[in-house]
């Protein structure tokens, strides 16, 4: 990336050279002097050679140093495969992040389910001491009845005490179950950062690669990728700027309903 | 009433559990992808299919056109339920017969909207 501005230079330098001595050929071809045109005809060959060593040469050198940027450690032969590169260690961040949401997911719908069915029991039986209660106020209750109210009154008050309680302390460990968010969001960010510095590195060695096949007049295939529509994407970012998907419910009913459904 | 929940992510497929039993259906089972969902598809002891779309192995499209090709499913009722968000895509699960269709992510009330309509159109 450095280089970059002294080898375009160097480029024009490479074309005006080719220029004149093409122009040199053409007059010697012209005035018959043979001898001396296959000489400018080496040359041209020579000058061409020179400049597709100095571009593979410099290729050569950025790929090295896009190595090093990549924090592969190709020094370190004797440490184990895992330690010797930067994407490696990414993976592993990554894999921690899964594991970090999947945790905290599986904690807070084992919180959920534990109490969703304490909140249930609990109106269950309140509904059922709410009518013997309306019943009592009506007086339509017998003094054999009422004993019997009374008693699982207070066994439903010391009951909604406790219960309460465990509701309380399950939200309470919901909250705390979301602490994750603060470590994956760090370690996101890291990771992140990492794949710009891998993207702009490639990008100068295209860059470069470019300029190879410039001198050698390489022409690569395109490479065109065939989109597939039956392989999932996941989730998509900037929904609402594109037209090719949908940002809403509302949309997908709406698409479906153009259908015919 | 007997449902399979197909997702590869176990919390996603309680999420979903949960939310149909709020609903009253109280018996669901689980699958993680189209390979393990179709056999137990072809059980015959399932009313209705709740699937992702990506998933490893056989995906959430290929689950579907599967159960459309084969004789004693294809009137199954298949909801799907995915990420998966591209025009071509919801118009290729239209195509390949799916009854239903949510975006992730999704609400507790959508879900519901849409199973409901799903049964009153089998119904009437």
């Amino acid at each position: 990336m450095t280089n970059k501005k002294d080898s375009s230079s160097n480029m024009s330098g490479f074309e005006e050279q080719l220029k004149n001595q093409a122009a040199d050929l053409k007059t010697l071809v012209d005035s018959g002097n043979i001898a001396e045109a296959l000489r400018v005809i080496s040359d041209l060959n020579a000058t061409r050679d020179q400049s597709l060593y100095q571009e593979v040469g410099r290729l050569t050198r950025t790929l090295h140093e896009s190595i090093r940027n990549f924090h592969i450690d190709t020094a370190g032969q004797n440490k184990s495969q895992e330690e010797l590169s930067k994407i490696e260690d990414a993976s592993d961040r990554l894999s921690y992040v899964v594991d970090m949401t999947n945790k905290a997911a599986n904690k807070t719908l084992d919180l959920v389910e534990e109490s969703m069915p304490i909140a249930s029991e609990m109106k269950e039986e309140a509904d059922i001491l709410k009518s013997d209660w309306a019943r009592l106020r009506r007086r339509e209750m017998k003094p054999e009845e009422f004993r019997n109210l009374y008693k699982r009154m207070d066994l439903f008050l010391d009951k909604l005490s406790d219960q309460s309680d465990k509701v309380y302390r399950n939200l309470s460990d919901i909250l705390l179950a979301q602490d994750f968010q603060d470590l994956t969001g760090q370690v996101i960010k890291r990771v992140t950062g990492l794949v710009k510095e891998v993207e702009d590195n490639l990008v100068s060695l295209v860059a470069m690669a470019g300029k190879v096949d410039q001198i050698t007049g390489t022409v690569h295939e395109g490479l065109e990728q065939k989109e597939d529509v039956e392989r999932g994407e996941g989730p998509q970012m900037h929904a609402e700027k594109r037209v090719d998907v949908v940002s809403s419910q509302d949309d997908v009913d709406d698409l479906l309903s153009s259908l015919g459904f | 009433m007997k449902i399979l929940v197909v997702d590869d992510f176990s919390t996603m497929r309680r999420i979903i559990k949960n939310l149909l039993r709020d609903l009253g259906f109280t018996n669901a089972d689980e699958a993680d992808d189209g390979n393990t969902a179709l056999p137990m598809l072809q059980t015959g002891k399932y009313d209705f299919l709740v699937t992702d779309w990506n998933m490893p192995g056989m995906t959430g499209i290929d689950l579907l056109r599967a159960v459309r090709a084969d004789d004693n499913l294809k009137s199954l009722p298949v909801l799907m339920v995915t990420a998966e968000a591209k025009r071509d895509q919801i118009v290729a699960a239209a195509q390949a017969g799916v009854n239903g269709y949510v975006v992730k992510p999704f609400t507790a009330a959508v879900l519901k909207e849409k199973i409901d309509k799903i049964f009153e159109r089998i119904d009437s």
